[in-house]
C-alpha cells in the first residue's frame, strides 16, 4: 500500500481510471468556474465599458492631440527632415504656406490655432488670420508671412509647431509640472507668476492630509461610542453620522453658508458671547477653512464606518484583561486597543484621503480663490475644451494616489484594510 | 484542607449589594470569605450574580454598597491594575497583535521590570505549562488548549496572590477540559496560589473546589466543599442544581428526632430526614439521588417503607444502567446501578419496589 502511494506520487497522482490526478480535478471545476464567470461577466462588461475605457482613453488623449498634427503635413514633412534647433528656411516657411492653404480648404485652422495655442498662448488667432489670408500668399513666403507677423519669425512658435506637428506629445504633462519648451528646443520652468499646478498639486495633497487627520482625531472617539453603545442606540447615532450622505447638496450648501458666512450663525453667537468683535468677524467660508469645514464634515462617516466595523468585533476582555494585568487606562489604550484598530485606521485613512484628493465640488462651492483642489483645475480645462490637459492632469493626479497606495500597501500591508 | 476562612479571610465580602438599573439586585447581600490558599468556585447558572461578583472583585464593576476587602485592605476605590489580582477570562483576551512571550512580558513592562528578569520569568512561567517552545508564536496559531494555557501563565508571571478564573475551560473540548482542570489543580497546589474560579460545569467545581458557592437569585444557596453540597445539599435548589436528583412532592406528616414521615402527594408514606423542614403540616420536597435507591429487598434496612414502581425503560450507558420508572405519579425517576456481572437486569413493563436508607432522602423546602 504504502509503495503504490510512493510510486504514483513520483509520477503524478492519478485517479482510479488513471487519469492525471490534476486534469481530473480541472475537468470537474471548470463548470462550477465557467457557472462562476457568467455570473460576474454583467458587472466585468459594466467596469470594462464604463471604467477601463474611459481611463485608457483619458490617459492616451493625456499624450495625444492631432489638432495641428493632421492639419500640417508639409510642416511635418521639413520638421522630420531637419533637426530640432534648424533655423526655418524658405522651405519651411513654404511648407507652413501650403498648409495654412490646406487648413483653409479643410476648415482646420481654428483647431490647428488652439493646439498651439496650448503651448505658446495668444498664437490662435494669428494662425487663423494667416490661414483665412493664404490664397494671397506669394513667394518668397519667410518675408510675405513675416510682413503679416513679425511672430512667425520668433524661434518659440517654431518649437511650438515642431512639437504639434507629431500627434503623440508630452507638451500637456510638461504643463502640468510648470513647464514648457524653450527658444533652443529644451525645457524650462514657467515664469514665477504663470507657476500654478506644483504649488496646486502639493497643497491639495496637504489639504487633503489636514482633511483626513481632522476626520480620524472627530470619528475615533465615536466610533468607539457606537462600537461600546447597545446596539439600539448605535443605530440611532449612526443615523446621524450618516446624515451628510443623505442630505441634498444645495441644502448641504445653504446650511453651511448660513452657519458659516460672515454674517453667519457661528460669527453672530461668537460676538454676541463677546469672544470677537463685531469688525474681527472669521473667514470661515469661501476660502482654505471652508474647505476643510466642509469636506470634514462629508468625508467623516467614510471615517467612523471602517473604524466602527473593527470596533465593534474588539472584545472587551482585551482591555480588562491588560487592566488586570497592570496596565493603566493609557497603556491600555495605546498598547492593546489602537495596534487592534489599526485595520480600520488605515482603510478609514485611505478612503478619506483618495475621496479628498479628487474633491471636486465642495471646494468649487464653498473654496473661494484659496480653497481650490487640483480637481478644480482639472474642471476648469474641461470647460475650456482643452481635454488633453484635463487628461494630463487627472492622470498626474491618478499617479500620486497609486504612489500612495503602493506606499500604504507596503508600510501597513492592503491586506489589512477592513471597509466594512 | 482546613481553613477557618471567618478570622483568617484573604478576600472578603461584607454585604455586597450590586444592581445595574436602580430598579433589581443582580447580587443581594452577598457575604463570603475566601481563606488564603483556598480554591473557591462559584458555581451558578447563568445570571445568577456569580460573574458579576467576579467582575467586583476584578474590578471591573463597582458595589452599589458593600464592602470587598482584600488581604483586610477595602479594594472598592482601588483601580483594577492597581490590585495585583491575576486572571484568566473565557475567551483567553490573549492580545492578537503580539506574540506570546510579548503577551507574558507584557504584565512585567508595566511594572517597569528590566529585561533580564522579564525574560526569566517569561521563560518559567512558560515551562511551567509546558510551553516553553511556543514563546514566538501568535495567538492565532495556537489551539485552544495551548491558549488556555498561555492564559494560565500570562495570569500567573507576575507573582499575583489571587487568581480569577471566569469559565476558563467553557470553549474546550470535554476530554482537554478534563486534563485542564488538573492541570489548574497542579498549579494551584504548588503556587499556594489563592483561586476564586466561576463556572456553571457542576463537574468542575465538584472536582476541582476545596470550597463550592452555589449562586442562584443574587445569593448564595449554599457554600460547602464538594462532598457536602452533593450529599447534603441545604436546599431544593441545590438539590436539584447539583448532580442528577428524584423529587417527591408531598406533606410532613409526623417529625422529630432527626427523622420526617412525609406523606406523598399521591398518599403514600416514606421515611426522610428533614433538612430546612420543621413542622407537621408543611410542604416539602424530598430529595433522594437516583444511586442510593434500591430496589432488591436484601439491600433495604429493615422495616423500611417502600414504594411500587414500573419500570419504564432502561438505557445502557457503559458503566452503570439508568433506568426511568414510573413512581408515585411521576414518569421520571431514576434509578443508576452499576453495570456488575451480579447486577439485576430489569426489563420494561417489571412492577417492582423501591426502597432506600431514610437519611438518603431529604426533606426539604417546597420550591
Amino acid at each position: 500500500m504504502a509503495e503504490t502511494t510512493m510510486d504514483s506520487t513520483a509520477a503524478g497522482l492519478t485517479t482510479a481510471d488513471g487519469r492525471p490526478l490534476k486534469v481530473a480535478l480541472a475537468a470537474a471545476q471548470s463548470r462550477a468556474k465557467r457557472r462562476a464567470f457568467l455570473l460576474v461577466l454583467p458587472l466585468l462588461l459594466f467596469i470594462v465599458i464604463t471604467f477601463a475605457l474611459p481611463i485608457g482613453q483619458m490617459l492616451q488623449r493625456s499624450l495625444y492631440h492631432d489638432g495641428f498634427s493632421k492639419a500640417s503635413p508639409a510642416l511635418g514633412a521639413w520638421f522630420a527632415a531637419n533637426p530640432a534647433g534648424t533655423e526655418p528656411d524658405e522651405a519651411a516657411y513654404a511648407a507652413l504656406a501650403s498648409d495654412l492653404l490646406l487648413m483653409k480648404e479643410n476648415r482646420l485652422a481654428g483647431e490647428a490655432g488652439t493646439r498651439i495655442n496650448y503651448s505658446m498662448p495668444g498664437t490662435r488667432s494669428l494662425i487663423t488670420s494667416a490661414a483665412r489670408g493664404a490664397d494671397d500668399l506669394q513667394p518668397p513666403y519667410r518675408e510675405a508671412l513675416l510682413a503679416q507677423d513679425r511672430k512667425w519669425g520668433e524661434p518659440l512658435l517654431w518649437v511650438a509647431m515642431r512639437e504639434a506637428a507629431s500627434p503623440w506629445t508630452t507638451d500637456f504633462y510638461l504643463s502640468g509640472i510648470d513647464m514648457q519648451r524653450s527658444a533652443d528646443g529644451g525645457i524650462e520652468r514657467v515664469a514665477e507668476v504663470n507657476r500654478v499646478y506644483i504649488w496646486l498639486y502639493v497643497r491639495t495633497f496637504l489639504l487633503s492630509a489636514v482633511i483626513t487627520g481632522i476626520c480620524l482625531l472627530l470619528a475615533f472617539p465615536i466610533a468607539h461610542m457606537l462600537a461600546t453603545l447597545p446596539m439600539a442606540k448605535a443605530n440611532l447615532l449612526m443615523i446621524l453620522v450618516l446624515l451628510p450622505f443623505w442630505t441634498s447638496l444645495l441644502v448641504r450648501t445653504t446650511s453651511w453658508i448660513v452657519l458659516l458666512q460672515g454674517q453667519g450663525v457661528i460669527n453672530s453667537l461668537l460676538v454676541s458671547m463677546g469672544v470677537i468683535d463685531d469688525s474681527g468677524r472669521l473667514a470661515l467660508i469661501y476660502n482654505q477653512t471652508g474647505t476643510i469645514i466642509v469636506m470634514v464634515h462629508i468625508l467623516l462617516p467614510f471615517m467612523v464606518l471602517p473604524l466602527y466595523s473593527v470596533m465593534r468585533v474588539i472584545p472587551p476582555s482585551y482591555a480588562r484583561a491588560a487592566r488586570s494585568l497592570g496596565a493603566t487606562s493609557w497603556t491600555t489604550f495605546r498598547r492593546i486597543y489602537l495596534p487592534q484598530t489599526l485595520p480600520g485606521i488605515g482603510a478609514g485613512v485611505l478612503l478619506v484621503f483618495i475621496l479628498a484628493v479628487g474633491y471636486y465640488i465642495t471646494p468649487a462651492l464653498v473654496g473661494g480663490a484659496d480653497g481650490q483642489l487640483f480637481s478644480n483645475q482639472i474642471q476648469f480645462h474641461m470647460t475650456k475644451s482643452n481635454w488633453s490637459q484635463a487628461a494630463a492632469l487627472a492622470a498626474m493626479l491618478l499617479a500620486g494616489v497609486l504612489l500612495l497606495y503602493w506606499l500604504y500597501d507596503r508600510l501597513i500591508g492592503i491586506d489589512k484594510l477592513k471597509l466594512g | 484542607m482546613t481553613v477557618d476562612p471567618k478570622n483568617d479571610a484573604f478576600v472578603a465580602f461584607e454585604h455586597v449589594q450590586k444592581s445595574y438599573d436602580g430598579v433589581s439586585l443582580v447580587v443581594k447581600d452577598l457575604n463570603l470569605h475566601i481563606a488564603k490558599g483556598e480554591f473557591l468556585t462559584m458555581l451558578g447558572p447563568s445570571g445568577s450574580g456569580k460573574t458579576t461578583c467576579l467582575m467586583m472583585l476584578a474590578g471591573f464593576e463597582t458595589a452599589t454598597h458593600g464592602e470587598i476587602l482584600l488581604d483586610g485592605r477595602p479594594i472598592n476605590q482601588v483601580p483594577p491594575h492597581k490590585r495585583g489580582i491575576g486572571m484568566v477570562f473565557q475567551n483567553y483576551a490573549l492580545f492578537p497583535h503580539m506574540t506570546v512571550g510579548e503577551n507574558l512580558s507584557f504584565p512585567l513592562e508595566v511594572r517597569g521590570m528590566g529585561k533580564d528578569e522579564r525574560e526569566t520569568r517569561v521563560k518559567r512561567a512558560l515551562d511551567m505549562v509546558q510551553m516553553g517552545a511556543f514563546i514566538a508564536r501568535r495567538p492565532a496559531q495556537l489551539s485552544g488548549g495551548q491558549q488556555q494555557r498561555i492564559a494560565l501563565a500570562r495570569a500567573l508571571v507576575f507573582d499575583p496572590k489571587l487568581v480569577l478564573m471566569d469559565e476558563p475551560l467553557g470553549a474546550l473540548d470535554k476530554q482537554l477540559r478534563e486534563h485542564m482542570q488538573f492541570e489548574i489543580k497542579r498549579l494551584h497546589e504548588s503556587l499556594g496560589i489563592t483561586v476564586v474560579y466561576v463556572t456553571h460545569d457542576q463537574g468542575e467545581a465538584l472536582t476541582m473546589s476545596d470550597r463550592v458557592a452555589v449562586f442562584n437569585d443574587g445569593r448564595i444557596q449554599q457554600l460547602a466543599p464538594p462532598a457536602d453540597l452533593y450529599e447534603r445539599p441545604e436546599n431544593s435548589f441545590v438539590a436539584q442544581f447539583i448532580g442528577e436528583n428524584n423529587k417527591l412532592p408531598g406533606t410532613i406528616e409526623e417529625i422529630g428526632g432527626g427523622k420526617a414521615r412525609v406523606r406523598l402527594s399521591t398518599g403514600e408514606l416514606i421515611d426522610a430526614t428533614p433538612v430546612n423542614v420543621t413542622a407537621n403540616g408543611q410542604k416539602t420536597l424530598v430529595s433522594i439521588r437516583p444511586e442510593r435507591i434500591e430496589f432488591k429487598p436484601s439491600l433495604m434496612p429493615p422495616g423500611a417503607l417502600t414504594l411500587d414502581a414500573e419500570v419504564l425503560e432502561v438505557v445502557y450507558m457503559g458503566d452503570i444502567l439508568r433506568t426511568r420508572m414510573r413512581v408515585a405519579g411521576t414518569d421520571d425517576f431514576v434509578v443508576k446501578c452499576r453495570n456488575t456481572l451480579d447486577q439485576t437486569r430489569l426489563s420494561p413493563g417489571e412492577k417492582i419496589k423501591v426502597g432506600w436508607h431514610p437519611e438518603d432522602a431529604r426533606a426539604l423546602d417546597a420550591v
